[in-house]
């Protein structure tokens, strides 16, 4: 058994540097990927809303360290054999682009209706008036709960400690079974997230807040 | 409690919002069965020195004395004693919408006057005959118009039995044609000799109902007395203008 | 790709899965029922307390809501241990996703009470009736049905999130099918299966929901209107 020390407190905060990489990539990922599932879900064409929403409520449906399974052992099985950074990318991105396709598509939504009137009587085109009328205004509203949900993103990169990727938790686990202190070493754990998640959480209220004191 | 003894007793009560100084020394007694309407412009203090009646609000000078206890600045003996005497009805009725009409009345019987449950339906029952709405002993407020809900919640006061009505602008929120049930539910009351003090805005009530009226101004109060005597002659240009502008 | 999807397994792998959802739906359903008593007295904590109670619970809050539930889970599990506290894997999860469920709990529920409008509890006050009693008759329900929406989202969110338990051992679905899959070598159709199990358990999560709904708010089943 190891003496605790300084060094492995630097150890979890070199390890959190792979989590805010991989919630960057689960964002950004999630946010590609959400942005069409969004305007699918609003769109005209029956089949387009049917597929979107499908999916959403699949993705919603199931447990993240489901989805993450699936990629990384059942890809495997597959033939596919996955590094776990790339298998929890894809499964973080998938799961996020469920649920910010589902946030986003109520911010559209909640663009009044006399926008789309106003912007169609301009003679605009759809894809004009998604691009300089209704997504700008879209954008204004999602602010507020997108940056909320950035707060479930960081979080759920813990779970990618169960297939293997050395993020903050995984180090967690790691320094334990060295030197077998699991109530400081995951309290500092819990610490570390709370620094990551803390200012991304006051950032979404004082949004929010701000969003309606200008209504 | 000796016959002549004023029911409430109000003496140069002072309120104050912070450093907005909203009622400046003003007193009043109102004996036993007497019916007071309380009548003024918005801002005028008159709805605030009423919740202070009530309790709901403490006030920083002077002295409220209800049914003989003081209640300006209510210790929680003296509030338990203040709500059994004194019932208040809202501007807003205030039913609650998630309880059926019979249970708002009963809720109060049941958990404050410890009554059984058969006592409180009897209760309930009566006090809705007297209001005239026996037959929506079993609806939610919501299903109620305005002035229906207003009887509702005059009904659930005196069901308490309380010495003392206070009634807040009780038919301002309504439409016209709905005020004139309400207004005479109240005018049953004081007929059966119930002591009321109504701040309102109908004049017509008033003047027929009322056995004093005090007319508030700024926080203070600038007429007050026998209601035909002081509409007949009115002593302040205030009071006039008030009277001509509601008429 | 030349794979064969092969469900022979669940011939006689399937009761394993029938008890893992079993302990899934025992734990939660536990969690849920604790997590929102622990939540709505925060709540009532956090509207009507002093201002030193009000700091804690919105000190627990914050801590909870910015932590992952795998951390919680093991500081549970296996930091109580380590102070001489040692539980049992599944207790230790119920006690996580008590507290996790009691975190998000008090922020809805402290929504509702404060959906309920001041001249309520004034009127309340007038008829005479206590603090406690003004919370518990007048307040309480309709604060409830207001957030009733979230709180059932809340459970079902709970009850996929204690997939996370299986980490400590914990013998529910999750687990089970990391086991099966062991087993067998059929990643691929065990994790589907669990995938479609954990979405069939959502649907009758909700229709649960539901179903107390209409029994306790019973001005909503008679009216069909919403307050």
């Amino acid at each position: 058994m190891i003496q605790l020390s300084a060094n492995h407190l630097l150890y979890l905060v070199e390890a959190a540097r792979w989590t805010v990489l991989l919630s960057l990539i689960a964002f950004v990922g999630g946010g590609l990927v959400g942005l069409p599932l969004a305007i699918m879900r609003v769109s005209s064409i029956g089949m387009l809303r049917a597929v979107a929403s499908s999916y959403i409520q699949l993705v919603q449906g199931t447990p993240l360290l489901i989805i993450l399974f699936l990629s990384y052992f059942g890809l495997g099985i597959l033939g596919y054999k996955l590094i776990p950074l790339i298998a929890a990318g894809i499964s973080l991105t998938l799961y996020a682009a469920a649920f910010l396709g589902e946030i986003w598509r109520g911010c559209i939504q909640a663009v009044p209706r006399t926008q789309w009137e106003a912007s169609d009587c301009l003679g605009l085109s759809r894809a004009q008036q998604y691009a300089y009328v209704i997504l700008p205004q879209a954008v204004r509203l999602a602010t507020p709960p997108t940056v909320g949900f950035m707060v479930q993103i960081v979080k759920n990169t813990s779970l990618a400690s169960v297939i293997g990727f050395v993020e903050l938790a995984r180090a967690g686990q790691i320094v334990n079974n060295s030197t077998f202190e699991p109530f400081v070493i995951f309290s500092a754990v819990a610490a570390i997230y709370f620094v990551l998640c803390y200012p991304l959480s006051i950032a979404a209220r004082t949004l929010e807040r701000r969003a309606h004191a200008g209504r | 409690m000796p016959a002549d003894k004023p029911v409430v007793r109000i003496e140069n009560v002072i309120k104050e919002f912070g450093r907005l100084r909203v009622l400046d020394g003003v007193g009043f007694d109102v004996a036993k069965g007497q019916t007071v309407a309380i009548v003024g412009r918005s801002g005028s203090g008159k709805s605030t020195l009423l919740r202070c009646i009530a309790g709901l609000e403490t006030v920083q000078g002077g002295r409220i004395e209800v049914c003989g206890h003081d209640v300006g600045k209510p210790g929680t003996a003296a509030r338990a004693q203040l709500r059994r005497d004194v019932g208040m009805v809202f501007q807003s009725y205030n039913l609650f919408p998630h309880l059926t009409v019979e249970r708002n009345i009963t809720l109060a019987l049941t958990l404050v006057k410890k009554e059984s449950r058969a006592q409180a339906r009897q209760r309930a029952a009566d006090v809705l005959r007297m209001v005239g709405l026996t037959d929506k002993i079993g609806a939610y407020p919501e299903q109620l118009s305005g002035g229906q809900q207003q009887r509702v919640a005059i009904a659930r006061s005196l069901a308490l039995q309380p010495q003392v009505m206070l009634f807040d602008e009780v038919t301002s929120a309504l439409d016209p044609e709905l005020k004139t049930e309400v207004l005479g539910v109240m005018e049953d009351l004081a007929r059966r000799g119930m002591t009321m003090i109504s701040v309102t805005h109908e004049m017509g009530f008033a003047r027929r109902v009322a056995d004093l009226v005090v007319f508030m101004h700024q926080g203070k109060i600038w007429e007050s007395g026998a209601t035909d005597e002081v509409f007949a002659n009115p002593r302040t240009a205030e009071f006039k203008q008030f009277v001509s502008s509601e008429l | 790709m030349s794979y064969k999807f092969d469900f022979a397994f669940l011939a006689d792998k399937w009761p394993a899965f029938v008890a893992g959802a079993w302990l899934t739906i025992q734990l939660t359903i536990l969690a849920i029922v604790l997590g929102f008593v622990v939540g709505t007295l925060c709540a009532i904590a956090r509207v009507y307390g002093q201002p030193l109670l009000r700091r804690l619970v919105g000190a627990y809050v914050e801590v909870i809501r910015n932590t992952p539930l795998l951390i919680q889970i093991f500081i549970v599990y296996f930091g109580l241990s380590s102070l001489g506290l040692k539980l049992s894997a599944e207790v230790s999860a119920v006690i996580a996703l008590t507290v996790n469920m009691g975190a998000y709990t008090t922020e809805i529920m402290r929504a509702g009470l404060q959906s309920v409008q001041r001249t309520q509890l004034e009127a309340a006050d007038c008829l005479g009736l206590t603090r406690l009693q003004t919370i518990l008759h007048v307040v309480l329900l309709p604060a409830m049905e207001r957030v009733y929406p979230a709180l059932a989202s809340q459970g079902v969110l709970l009850m996929l999130a204690s997939s996370i338990t299986s980490q400590i051992s914990t013998e529910e679905l999750t687990a089970t099918a990391n086991l099966v899959q062991s087993d067998t070598y059929r990643s691929f159709e065990v994790y589907m299966i669990v995938a479609v199990v954990y979405l069939a358990l959502s649907v009758l999560y909700r229709v649960g929901f539901w179903v107390i709904g209409q029994i306790l708010f019973e001005r909503r089943r008679r009216l069909g209107t919403s307050l």
